[in-house]
């Protein structure tokens, strides 16, 4: 990590509330007798569970660094699941053009967003959540049910394993490191940063931040994706809510923020996005060996994700004063 | 002394990271009376007021209001003990009513707990009675239909409907025309006569001629001078400046010095500008005067492609250069240092080295590495960091922490990186301490004598003239006239409103 980020009190903060959430986890898992859930093996399989939301909140990470913001995930990751399920159809030999027609479809809807936000300067919000209602129009007027099926070949993406480690966890591992490898030693990586950081300083020494915010909105946009495709490998087909019964645009979200991603863009990283999705699993792990009842558990995720928010705040006033 | 001020502040010491903003400063005001706080920018004394407003908590000293020691947590504690601040930048709602404004956060409400608009109406019209009848504006004028001058006076407003004793006004007339200035200055001598304490920030020597009882001198946060009378002009320039003017500016171009033309404009226009002919040399440094909204600003946008010229040409040595985009600009060699360096400068929260790398990095291979552009290396940024003689705890440091002027010192280290023929700067000392500034000066000079042509808009005329070679005054978005070096305040100031006074009265 880099100096400058990594002394700073704020780039902790997600490493230090996952370690909390993993004591958590291992006080409770001990109290309720149920030392069976502590394993290696075990934790590995939180990240496991939460391979698409990973997938996704990756991508977001890229649009909140440039203190933008993508609603459009969910009914993306539809899309895409259902596109390739169709184009499948059982058919191992269809598996690369599926593949390819649906990470166009990434690039094309990361470009429209990033051009209607940049070229008419539309607040992304609004961007995104009208490209989050087309992509679902599009979806109820042309499938109602599940759709295609994908090939035994494809459904490795999700179930296979190397060396005892599923292949989804370390694709989403290699994807974590290539974005960190991007955003920290390229210069198109340094220039979300400095987009995010002050858009009209970007602009004034020279850079040309319209295209740093249609980058990451691309960016964005393949990985929910990618997501799609994970989901469709996992469900062996593909149906039109997959992505909003995921909520994966708001889970994105909170994720990217409780890694420590700030929403005013600039400062954060995806190893924060990481952890923050660790810290996701391990709370609904915690409270199901805990038994807490699922309403309860949603009461208590709102309130954790809310004051960890207020934390990050309250840290980062406190470094600015 | 002590018996009939309305507020005394004794020894008042405040600390931020890295610099000792007041050191054990004292400063009181009495009733009926106007007490100018004089000094340049970044001096202290906006600080000064914000300890006596609540603002900002003093580390050591203490505050009395009426004999009564206070500890202000907040600004609302002050405002409601009859202690108002009017800073530079108003905190209006543009899109609300005069009464509204005056009124916000305290509406007053019926026994239904309804608003009650009638008497936020009524209350608004008897504050602004006691302006006579020179507000000309109702309390359902919308704010943003006002001009500056008027807006001014809703905030005063606000502060009398308070009931404010203290009233403390930051460079009140910073936007405003000589009219405005007038009405302003009457309004000030209105409120002396009610009795009220006004302290008046400047550094105008004709505001305080005119306006003041008392005057106190702030420098480098302590006090320098403080005078019970208005002393001579030159006792308050020392007092300020602490130091023998002469060598407070270097010495201007040799002829020599001054190389080819650099930069050329014929007939360059927009909204805003009108006919702009211009030559800016190698070696020189060509300073831009004129009244706020004369086109200083926005000629150094256009030139700068931010708002760019629609008419005209424009050649960088001998080439035509079209300059729609600031990245068109810096590519032909023109560089701006901006004068709002948070807003337009700087990434604060990153590091002094991204921040000096940017404009590297936005001009090469975006996949290569970035401390490693074909345009500079870090280590090329690290020795003209060590060459300006940046002071910062490391250059890892995220850039907010430093002063104004080690900030400063980025930005040009910013865009010397790619080697710019001509370098504008917008008010380049805003916010930087008087020692600073000599040390940015010096840096200007030797920009030039290194072949830039320098470009320096300011507000401040005699800086302005203190480090040009030739001075272009400016009026209505028009060069109106050309001064060598060596001109004096009166007739560049002289050129500066004469148009502009025409408009008026005609």
């Amino acid at each position: 990590m880099k100096p400058a980020r990594s002394r700073n009190l704020m780039a902790f903060a997600p490493f230090l509330l996952l370690m909390a959430a993993i004591a958590v986890y291992v006080i409770v898992a001990v109290l309720t007798g149920q030392t069976q859930f502590l394993t290696v093996e075990n934790l590995l399989g939180l990240l496991g569970r939460s391979i698409a939301l990973g997938i996704t909140a990756v991508g977001q990470t890229f649009a909140i660094l440039i203190a933008s913001i993508d609603l459009s995930v969910a009914n993306l990751i539809s899309v895409s699941a259902v596109l390739a399920s169709s184009i499948m159809s059982g058919d191992p030999s269809m598996m690369l053009p599926a593949i390819a027609a649906v990470l166009a479809v990434g690039v094309v809807v990361g470009l429209i967003n990033g051009l209607i936000i940049t070229q008419f300067e539309v607040n992304p919000l609004i961007a995104t959540l009208g490209m989050a209602l087309v992509l679902q129009g599009l979806l109820s007027a042309t499938f109602n049910n599940f759709a295609g099926e994908v090939p035994e070949e494809f459904q490795v993406f999700a179930y296979g394993q190397v060396g005892g480690i599923s292949i989804s966890l370390i694709f989403l591992i290699a994807l974590t490191v290539a974005a960190w490898v991007f955003l920290r030693f390229t210069r198109a990586g340094s220039n979300i940063y400095s987009v995010g950081g002050n858009p009209d300083a970007a602009k004034l020494a020279g850079m040309r931040t319209t295209r740093v915010v249609i980058m990451a909105h691309v960016i964005c946009s393949v990985c929910a994706t990618i997501a799609g495709l994970y989901l469709a490998s996992r469900l062996r087909s593909g149906a039109p809510w997959i992505g909003r019964d995921g909520v994966y645009d708001l889970e994105s979200i909170a994720v990217v923020v409780i890694g420590g991603t700030a929403l005013s863009g600039g400062r954060g990283g995806v190893w924060g996005t990481l952890m923050g999705v660790m810290i996701f699993s391990l709370i609904d792990s915690i409270f199901n060996i805990a038994g807490v009842d699922a309403f309860a558990k949603q009461i208590l995720r709102g309130i954790i994700i809310v004051a960890a928010v207020a934390v990050y705040a309250v840290r980062s006033r406190r470094i600015e004063a | 002394m002590t018996g009939d001020a309305i507020f005394e502040m004794k020894g008042i010491t405040k600390v931020f990271p890295g610099i000792k903003a007041l050191d054990s400063v004292s400063f009181s005001a009495r009733a009926g009376e106007v007490h100018a706080l004089v000094g340049e920018n970044g001096a202290g004394k906006s600080t000064l007021m914000k300890v006596l407003s609540g603002v900002y908590q003093a580390e050591e000293g203490e505050i009395f209001l009426r004999g009564r020691k206070v500890r202000f947590q907040h600004p609302l504690e002050s405002l409601t003990q009859g202690v108002s601040v009017i800073y530079q930048e108003f905190s209006l709602l543009p899109d609300r009513t005069v009464a509204e404004n005056i009124f916000l956060g305290r509406e007053p409400t019926n026994r239904f707990g309804i608003l009650d608009a009638a008497r936020m109406r009524r209350e608004t019209r008897n504050v602004l009675a006691l302006f006579g009848d020179r507000h000309r504006f109702g309390p359902d004028t919308l704010v943003s239909d006002l001009d500056v001058a008027q807006q001014q006076m809703v905030e005063i407003a606000k502060a009398l409907s308070l009931n404010a004793q203290v009233i403390v006004m930051d460079e009140p007339t910073a936007a405003l025309n000589d009219a405005e200035c007038d009405l302003l200055f009457q309004l000030v001598e209105d409120l002396r006569g009610q009795g009220r304490s006004i302290v008046y920030i400047t550094h105008r020597m004709r505001e305080i001629r005119r306006l003041a009882d008392r005057v106190t001198v702030i420098k480098d946060g302590k006090v320098a001078a403080a005078f019970d009378d208005v002393p001579e002009t030159g006792q308050i320039v020392e007092a300020m400046v602490g130091r023998d003017i002469g060598h407070f500016y270097p010495d201007p171009a040799t002829s020599d010095e001054v190389g080819a033309p650099v930069l050329t404009v014929h007939g360059g226009g927009n909204a805003r500008l009108f006919d702009i002919d211009l030559e800016l040399c190698a070696g020189q440094i060509t300073g831009f005067a004129g009244v706020q909204g004369a086109g200083r600003t926005a000629l150094a946008l256009a030139l700068f492609g931010a708002e760019p010229f629609e008419t005209g040409t424009v050649s960088v040595e001998g080439q035509p250069v079209s300059l729609t985009s600031p990245r068109k600009a810096a590519k032909a060699g023109i560089a701006m240092l901006p004068g709002d360096r948070k807003a337009e400068g700087l990434m604060l929260m990153q590091s002094v080295r991204d921040n000096g790398m940017i404009s590297a990095r936005a001009f090469s291979n975006p996949l290569g590495a970035p401390n490693n552009t074909s345009v500079a290396t870090l280590d090329q940024m690290d020795k003209l960091f060590d060459a300006f003689d940046l002071r910062a705890a490391n250059y890892e440091v995220e850039i907010q922490s430093l002063s104004g002027g080690n900030q400063q010192k980025a930005i040009v280290a910013r865009w010397l990186s790619l080697a710019p023929k001509v370098l504008i700067f917008v008010e380049p000392t805003r916010g930087i301490d008087v020692n600073t500034k000599a040390v940015i000066y010096a840096q200007m000079r030797s920009l030039a004598q290194d072949g830039a042509a320098v470009m320096a808009i300011s507000s401040d005329l005699p800086e302005v003239l203190g480090i040009s070679d030739r001075v272009l005054v400016m009026s209505d978005g028009k060069i109106v006239a050309e001064f060598g070096y060596g001109a004096s305040e009166t007739e560049v100031m002289h050129a500066a409103t004469e148009a502009h006074l025409g408009l008026e009265t005609s």
